[in-house]
């Protein structure tokens, strides 16, 4: 008998889970790795480039091999590892990255990927031919990979939770217990954390002291702490902030709650994070049966299981003994231990007294095939030796887990005896314990360079062999940053926990330098792949942004709208009567406008009331309009720059009391215009004396338009309606009421503001009214229709961010005086060049005129300018549109093309003014 | 993931502030066209500390200068806006 096989105990495997379609038994407690060595499983899934066979390398999160897809449908986890999975009753798992099965698969058995897949193997594609390298691309995508991502939507809920503690413990091996022991003990409240999902850290395989553990952890929940298991520290940032991750089911398994991901802000973080083993790099080091030392001791001690019935082991540490020892007490054999030292330590000494011992040994190669390890190939004392065995042990020492310490910031300080990097100072208050901190067996002895290292692999998930970092030497790639770039070493799921080093070992001797000198890659979090919903958590579906309701929304939603997202708002797009599509319900209501009288919410508009002696000083410094000679009763209209004199947002401004005034400005923009105000406010202009309060949502805002809105207006009040651009308070249906005669659709209108909470009564007052004439409540199409027509320019369309007053036409309403935000940079010619791109209208030749369309002189001609926004004329529906064209205003009855290469749109246009509709405001001036 | 100690709010967790901008980088409104570009867009990227200007948006509204470390991100002080920071 060889291979993987269970040992006896009295715990009975009892729950059922299935591999490849195969039913198999777990034990209660057993992770997914254990479970399939314990049924004999060695082969576990197929490697990322090259298809080779894979089997369990590690047992714990750094397992490069063993990875899986578990769960279906829409829980399917891929590139899960095997090691870090806990069965549970039905825990589906599937092999990847092979076809048509994992013993047969025909990538590895053609050996198609082999010479295609050396270092760089992607960039060298971009040279020759394109044609080729879009076969290559086609090929690659194709036969290199992971599991792959399920199509459909993850059910799985997540959580979010924040905390504090006086104390974080990271890991619950000895000195992570003892840390956290120490301080609960003191009085902290500490909160310890394990990945796995029982305490003990490296106790579980050195031998467990279950009542210890558990004392522990009664000491920590008494001083009002928490132990959390199944939750990784994955990454540490600033002042103390630790982002935990909380697996609530296993990978695959349904639950109400899938993981809960924590936000812990910590006085002191204590790192018991421990050591990962390193692999030896030699050819075939990745067959399976090839495992860590540790790891092997992990199967056996921990879930009892032997991983193999004739072991050698290969180790440059006495740790590795533990290992000897612990396959013999569970009944196989250790055929020899090849220990890389020249001299013999005192355990090397004690245990060659039952045991096979050669000095000075190391592993050339191992043989076998996809179902594990045959024989091993040494060197002892540069002599060839052969080993049958069906399991290797390997230990080349141990790299301390400084990932969190070097995220924290901290230094890493090089430590001979060890070969690795331990953790060095740290600004924050973080510290290193244990084996984290380097308190771990020296390691000795060298390992022979090899000669022809084509299958010794360093990175095993992403199939980096010492071969490719020996080529990418040779091709200049220097830097430590640049091989891993070009090899992709360490950017794998596992980042290289167990490749790190020997990588850096083989680039040291490839450079002819100490490892030290040899550079080292940044440690970014997270330490273990994290979930996207994870970090989504609850913000996820319907619940990614907030929606931000109307005061009026329920008589909205009465008329059953065509509803509008608009930032977080939504708003009714249009109100289509039975049978009408959204442009013929639009049309309508424009024409209602146009003719008759309609009425729109617009509530969404920013509002900020400026008042105090310096209220107009504050504006005329946020408005590039003069302010000052506002008259009481009165409003203009406003636009606002930005620093670098770019108009910003637009709006109008009215002066409702000697020193109150209401600036309204667009609704996207309310929260950037909020910030810019406040910044004026107390940074630019804080010795003026004025108050700045945002009113977006006290009040609710119906816009009345058309040439009957006076007639509404006046029958609703009682009183004559205000003058254009005058104000004026009155009463609507009991509610007291501001009116500022505005006109945004180019008619006589009124916007009539109420608080929010009031509204219902006034909008269903003038509505009634508007209807028994003939009218109709429009929405955001029918409002497009309006001020495009008109010539109105929007933030965001046409005002761009590039656009200049001077572009938009608006130059002759600058505030001569200046000392306006945005005046000094505006101030420069380049930004009132007539070249730039100037706001003109388009008529349509024939054909639509599609939004963002380029404009050209001719097809095939350079791009000369774009259309913002389009529309048709209300009563013919000619095609208009406006748009930003080179030089425009200067090219008025030229005859040019809107061309959109995307939709197949080429339309002849006609230039003309940006003002379609009564361009003297004849329909609504006094 | 900064933690702010908010002058009148005590310490905050960085998502309630919003980062304004650098202290050289205010243009006074009398700023010849020559000083505003050169202080929009010639400024330093300091790799240390930098002075800033920040907000407290979603808290109290209020503005603070912060001096802060560019790569470890220590705050050395916050203050309300206006006020000297500690030299």
């Amino acid at each position: 008998m060889t291979g993987p096989c269970r040992i006896l105990t009295d715990i009975e495997p009892s729950l059922r889970f299935s591999f490849d379609g195969k039913q198999m038994f777990a034990r209660p407690g057993e992770a997914l790795a254990a479970a399939l060595l314990g049924n004999g499983v060695n082969l576990v899934g197929r490697s990322f480039k090259y298809h080779r066979p894979r089997g369990v390398m590690a047992a714990g999160v750094e397992e490069p091999n063993a990875l899986v897809t578990v769960g279906e449908g829409a829980r399917a986890t891929p590139n899960t590892r095997a090691t870090d999975v806990f069965v549970y009753d039905g825990l589906v798992a599937r092999s990847q990255n092979a076809w048509p099965n994992i013993r047969f698969d025909l990538g590895a058995i053609l050996g198609l990927s082999a010479p295609i897949f050396a270092a760089g193997f992607y960039y060298k594609t971009f040279f020759g031919p394109p044609k080729l390298w879009m076969f290559y691309e086609h090929f690659i995508r194709r036969a290199a990979g992971l599991g792959p991502s399920p199509k459909v939507a993850d059910d799985d809920q997540y959580d979010h939770r924040a905390a504090f503690c006086d104390v974080l413990v990271v890991g619950s091996g000895p000195a992570g217990l003892k840390a956290a022991r120490d301080a609960a003990l003191e009085g902290q409240r500490v909160i310890l954390v394990e990945q796995d999902a029982v305490l003990g850290g490296s106790l579980l395989r050195n031998g467990a002291d279950v009542a210890a553990i558990e004392a522990t952890r009664a000491v920590v929940l008494g001083a009002a702490g928490r132990v959390l298991t199944r939750t990784t520290a994955t990454g540490v940032w600033d002042q103390g902030m630790v982002t935990l991750n909380q697996l609530l089911v296993e990978p695959g398994q349904a639950g109400d709650t899938g993981q809960r991901h924590w936000h812990v802000r910590a006085k002191q973080i204590v790192l018991a994070t421990g050591a990962i083993e390193r692999p030896m790099t030699f050819a075939n080091n990745d067959l399976p049966g090839v495992m860590l030392s540790q790891s092997a001791r992990s199967y056996i001690k921990r879930f009892a299981v032997l991983p193999g019935q004739r072991a050698v082991i290969v180790t440059n540490n006495d740790d590795a003994y533990l290992t000897a020892q612990a396959i013999i007490e569970a009944g196989g054999e250790v055929v020899a231990i090849l220990d890389a030292r020249a001299e013999a330590s005192a355990v090397a000494q004690k245990a060659s007294e039952r045991m096979t011992l050669h000095l000075g040994a190391a592993v050339v190669k191992a043989t076998g095939n996809a179902d594990g390890v045959r024989a091993v190939e040494a060197l002892v004392g540069g002599k060839p030796m052969t080993f049958a065995a069906d399991l290797l042990a390997m230990s080349g020492g141990f790299s301390p887990v400084v990932h969190l310490h070097s995220q924290a910031g901290g230094k890493l300080e090089w430590r001979d005896d060890l070969q690795a990097y331990v953790p060095g100072v740290v600004g924050q208050n973080v510290i290193s314990v244990g084996s984290a901190a380097g308190e771990l067996d020296p390691v000795g002895g060298t390992a022979p360079t090899l000669k022809k290292p084509k299958k010794s692999f360093i990175d095993f998930q992403n199939d980096v062999t010492a071969a490719d970092i020996d080529l990418a030497w040779q091709e200049g790639y220097r830097s430590v940053e640049h091989l891993k770039r070009y090899t992709t070493l360490g950017m794998a799921t596992d980042q290289g926990k167990t490749s790190n080093l020997p990588a850096l070992a083989r680039l040291a001797n490839a450079a002819g330098v100490d490892i030290p000198q040899a550079g080292l890659t940044t440690f970014r979090p997270p330490y273990t792949p994290v979930t996207l919903g994870a970090l989504a958590g609850p913000d996820a579906g319907g619940h990614v942004a907030p929606e931000r309701r109307l005061a009026l929304y329920d008589v909205h939603a009465a008329h059953n709208p065509i509803w509008q997202p608009l930032g977080y708002w939504h708003r009714p797009r249009a109100y289509p009567l039975a049978g009408e599509t959204l442009h013929q319900a639009a049309l309508r209501e424009a024409r209602a406008v146009r003719n008759c009288v309609g009425m729109i919410d617009v509530s969404t508009l920013a509002k900020f009331a400026v008042k105090g002696p310096d209220a107009a000083a504050f504006l005329e410094i946020v408005c590039a309009t003069p302010v000052a000679k506002l008259a009481v009763g009165r409003g203009r209209y406003t636009f606002n720059l930005r620093e670098d004199g770019m108009v910003m947002d637009d709006g109008t401004v009215w002066r409702l009391g000697e020193t109150d005034y209401l600036l309204t400005s667009s609704t996207g923009g309310a929260e950037r215009m909020e910030a810019h105000l406040s910044y004026v406010q107390h940074v630019l202009a804080s010795q003026l004396r004025v108050s700045v309060v945002a009113q977006q949502e006290h009040f609710a805002g119906i816009a009345l338009a058309g040439p009957q809105a006076r007639a509404v207006l006046e029958s609703l009040t009682g009183d004559a309606a205000a003058a254009h651009m005058g104000v004026a308070r009155g009463m609507i249906a009991g509610v007291p009421v501001l009116i500022l005669a505005a006109s945004y659709s180019g008619e006589r209108a009124f916007e009539i503001y109420a608080q929010g909470h009031a509204a219902k009564p006034v909008w269903e007052a003038l509505e009634a009214e508007v209807r028994t004439r003939g009218g109709y409540p429009y929405g955001l199409e029918a409002i497009e229709f309006l001020r495009i027509e008109k010539g109105h320019v929007v933030v965001g369309g046409e005002a761009d961010g590039r656009t200049t007053a001077h572009d938009l036409g608006l130059e002759k309403m600058l505030n001569k005086k200046g000392g306006y935000v945005g005046a000094s940079a505006l101030a420069r010619p380049a930004l009132s060049a007539p070249d730039r791109l100037q706001l003109v209208g388009l008529e349509s030749l024939g054909g639509s005129v599609p939004e963002g369309a380029m404009l050209v002189a001719a097809q095939g001609k350079p791009v000369e300018g774009h259309v913002t926004s389009a529309a048709l004329r209300i009563d013919t529906e000619q095609g208009i549109a406006l748009a930003l064209l080179k030089g425009g205003r200067a090219r008025l009855g030229e005859t040019i093309t809107a061309t959109s290469p995307t939709l197949g749109i080429h339309t002849q246009v006609r230039v003309v003014a940006p003002h379609f509709y009564d361009p003297e405001g004849s329909r609504y001036r006094d | 993931m900064m933690l702010i100690q908010c002058p009148h709010c005590g310490p905050r967790a960085q998502v309630e502030f919003t980062y304004v901008r650098s202290m050289d980088s205010i243009v006074p409104l009398d700023s010849t066209p020559e000083a505003a570009m050169a202080t929009l867009y010639a400024r330093d990227n300091p790799r240390g500390v930098s002075d800033e200007i920040w907000r407290h948006t979603h808290g109290c509204h209020q503005f603070m200068t912060i001096r802060r470390h560019t790569v470890s991100h220590d705050i050395v002080a916050v203050v309300p806006f206006g006020e000297a920071l500690p030299s």
